[in-house]
């Protein structure tokens, strides 16, 4: 025993990865126990971006409310709006109108593709390509945001949704440049796929790496392109349609291994069925009022209700609790990156401390979601 | 006494001093030429890198400080040199202050031997690339000093990935030059280029792309930049630098990465060979290295890194055997035909195809491929 004492006692080192580095995407904190450079153990430390918007709302009105939702996942603020306001649209029982319905899930669409473009610029950028893929990512987000100004006046947070339809109709220049970046996206991600899907240290350093087993995927609650990639094909506008999406004809990705390569390969084949759908939209377009008229301050009757879509990062739940006051009793969102993250620890144990950061940009959190 | 410039400075001065008085008094301008010209390229460098890599990625660069930002490396320094000079209360003063002298020295030493032009030269040693290897691994301690010193983890990390990876490829860097020693017969890099009257790179296309890729893991330069890994270490050994001394650790770093482009262009281009007046040399020598440098720069933009396993991995068993391969063959090649005819060109870029695909499917980066078997 005392000989044992004498020998060279090493220890893991403990590494406190954020809340303030470039990789962690805004301020989440991994401590980190580090063995050289393997990752022996890591914690995940949450909460640096708590704003408490849950609880905010219950001191708003409910159209106040739809500004709050546009701050929880700040890079899909369109997703945002359209599960709250489906909540509310749910427990009042308001009525929205066809037209609302397809400007809905066109502007949903258009954020998907938003949003999986900084996912995969962002995961670039942790494996080590720095600012290049991402600015090329930027270039088509912009031209996304651009359409969103258009109808909205925001490129960030739009507040589009309200209760019973969109703020304001679609101004007559949209249509046309919505199909012009329809007949451009193709392109730009056959540019990616050509870049990217092949080089060989993407595939050495993303492969079987990360790997999340189905059943594993399910267990933890899962969604998004993270359970998708797992080969599991969930996706919440074909399990439970909502909106206009039962209209549309598109296919549900999935991957086969469900390693962080996996779940960027989804991300990609999901923005072109984002963008068949985008087509299928434009072309049934109907005419019609954008919104139905609601009072000003909408008093739903006392009870609940919830309301799931398929976000970008997974499935996005509100829930809504009313006391048939003005503002909510309860809102309570399921954040997709917040369960999403809770994979994280099981799968960077055991990798290599560059690993750590590429799995996480894998799984594509927003911080804003998580701590809300 | 080694051989000394053939100008008509040298000459005049020799003509009515003593010969060291002249040696001396050239070699001190000489010296102060090169530190000079290297500060600037430095700000030349910066700004093609920015300007460039800019262009890689779609966006512009900087391009408000002056006619095309021209003026921007300079606005840089300025503001460098008017940063407060912070040094954290736990670093080890002495160390982290001499870290970055001892990285600039190790990049900037190498080219007291490189030959520009036919006499534009600070020395030409009868081991000059012994010299240039031994010099600029030079820059390897100061990195660790600096990691080290910083009483940082992450510098800590990035420090000891720096010493793991350039002791790794210090070896397949040596071992690629060996057959341009063996097709020369001299470690004097002026001999060197003298000897042959086609750029080396013909007669050793293997050895040129495995110096190119050791020499770019041994300044840490992208892909195998682990060392300073932005997106996992934050700025690896220079997180805690800041100011004038984190510019000399940038300069220090440029210095080393033009000093691979000018070894390469060297013992692989030809050197200051080319079209027009001798005086054109140094023009030739420049595009050369500018080229090179390009190259270097354009892999950064372009390529992810790898990791620290796979990086070992790749200067063990993919660079060593193929710079021990090379040997052999170009030993081989020596005995059997000294003068190398022309026809050995087409051969040796064959060879090299060949034994690069073939090793390829043998070593592989991936590690999946195992596992699907």
């Amino acid at each position: 025993m005392s000989q044992q004492q004498n020998e060279l006692v090493t220890e893991p080192v403990i590494l406190n990865m954020g809340p303030h580095h470039p990789s962690t995407h805004g301020v989440f904190r991994m401590r980190v126990a580090l063995d050289g450079e393997t990752i022996v153990d890591m914690e995940p430390v949450l909460g640096y971006l708590h704003r408490g918007i849950e609880k905010l709302a219950e001191a708003k009105t409910y159209v106040q409310v739809v500004t709050l939702t546009d701050r929880q996942d700040y890079v899909a603020a369109m997703t945002n709006n359209m599960a709250y306001v489906m909540a509310v649209e749910k427990l009042s029982g308001i009525k929205v109108p066809e037209r609302a319905e397809y400007i809905r899930v066109i502007m949903a669409e258009l954020m998907r593709i938003a949003s999986h473009l900084m996912a995969i610029g962002f995961f670039l950028n942790d494996l080590g390509v720095f600012q290049t893929v991402i600015v090329y990512c930027f270039r088509e987000r912009e031209k996304v945001l651009d359409l969103f100004e258009m109808a909205s006046g925001q490129r960030i947070n739009f507040s589009y949704m309200r209760p019973g339809g969109v703020i304001q109709d679609l101004p007559p220049q949209f249509i046309p440049q919505l199909k012009q970046l329809l007949a451009e996206l193709p392109g730009y991600f056959d540019e990616y796929e050509q870049l990217i899907n092949e080089n060989e240290i993407v595939l050495a350093r993303t492969k079987e790496l990360g790997v999340l087993p189905a059943d594993k995927a399910i267990n933890a609650s899962a969604s998004g392109p993270v359970l998708r990639g797992s080969g599991v094909a969930f996706d919440l506008r074909k399990a439970d349609p909502y909106s206009a999406y039962p209209r549309f004809q598109f296919d549900i990705p999935t991957g086969t291994r469900g390693d962080a390569y996996d779940r960027y390969l989804v991300r990609v084949a999901e923005m072109r069925q984002s963008l068949r759908i985008l087509q299928q939209a434009v072309e049934q377009m109907p005419t019609g009022p954008h919104r139905t008229r609601t009072p000003w301050l909408i008093r739903p009757p006392a009870g609940d209700a919830y309301a799931h879509i398929e976000s970008p990062k997974g499935v996005l739940g509100v829930y809504l609790v009313s006391d048939t006051g003005i503002s909510p009793y309860r809102y309570k969102v399921r954040p997709p990156s917040l369960i999403n993250l809770t994979t994280l620890r099981d799968l960077v144990v055991g990798c290599k401390l560059a690993d750590c950061i590429v799995i996480f940009g894998s799984i594509d959190v927003n911080m804003g979601e998580v701590d809300r | 006494m080694p051989r000394v410039w053939d100008n008509f400075v040298y000459n005049w001065l020799a003509g009515f001093l003593q010969d060291w008085v002249a040696f001396l008094i050239m070699g001190i301008v000489v010296m102060a030429i090169i530190l000079n010209f290297l500060a600037l390229l430095v700000m030349v460098l910066q700004y093609m890198d920015r300007r460039l890599i800019a262009r890689f990625q779609v966006r512009f660069g900087p391009n408000r400080v002056g006619p095309s930002g021209l003026l921007q490396p300079i606005a840089d320094t300025i503001k460098l040199l008017t940063k407060e000079d912070l040094r954290p209360r736990l670093a080890d003063p002495l160390v982290f202050t001499l870290a970055p002298l001892v990285v600039f020295l190790g990049g900037t030493l190498a080219f007291a031997v490189i030959p520009f032009n036919r006499s534009g030269f600070l020395a030409d040693l009868n081991v000059g690339i012994l010299y240039i290897f031994a010099i600029t691994s030079l820059g390897a301690v100061g990195i660790f000093m600096a990691g080290w010193s910083s009483n940082n983890k992450y510098s800590l990390f990035g420090a000891m990935r720096a010493v793991a990876q350039l002791v790794a490829y210090e070896v397949p860097v040596v071992v690629s030059i060996l057959g341009v020693v063996l097709i020369t017969e001299s470690l004097s890099l002026v001999d060197i280029v003298e000897k042959r009257d086609i750029p080396l790179i013909l007669l050793q296309p293997l050895g040129f792309l495995i110096y190119l890729a050791a020499a770019t893991a041994e300044v840490g330069r992208p892909p195998f930049d682990l060392l300073e890994a932005e997106s996992e270490l934050i700025a690896g050994y220079h997180t805690e630098y800041n100011g004038m001394r984190w510019a000399l650790l940038q300069l220090g770093e440029y210095v080393a990465t033009f000093a691979v482009a000018a070894v390469v262009t060297t013992l692989f281009l030809g050197g200051w060979k080319g079209p027009g007046p001798a005086v054109l040399g140094y023009v030739w020598f420049m595009l050369k290295a500018l080229f090179v440098y390009l190259l270097i720069l354009w892999v950064r933009a372009s390529l992810p890194r790898v990791r620290i396993d796979q990086l070992m991995g790749f200067a063990w068993k993919f660079l060593l055997p193929l710079a021990l391969l090379n040997v052999f063959i170009t030993a081989a090649e020596a005995l059997m035909w000294p003068d190398f005819p022309w026809l050995l060109v087409p051969v040796n870029i064959a060879i090299a195809l060949g034994l690069v695909v073939l090793w390829s499917s043998l070593f592989q980066l991936r590690a999946y491929r195992k596992v699907e078997a």
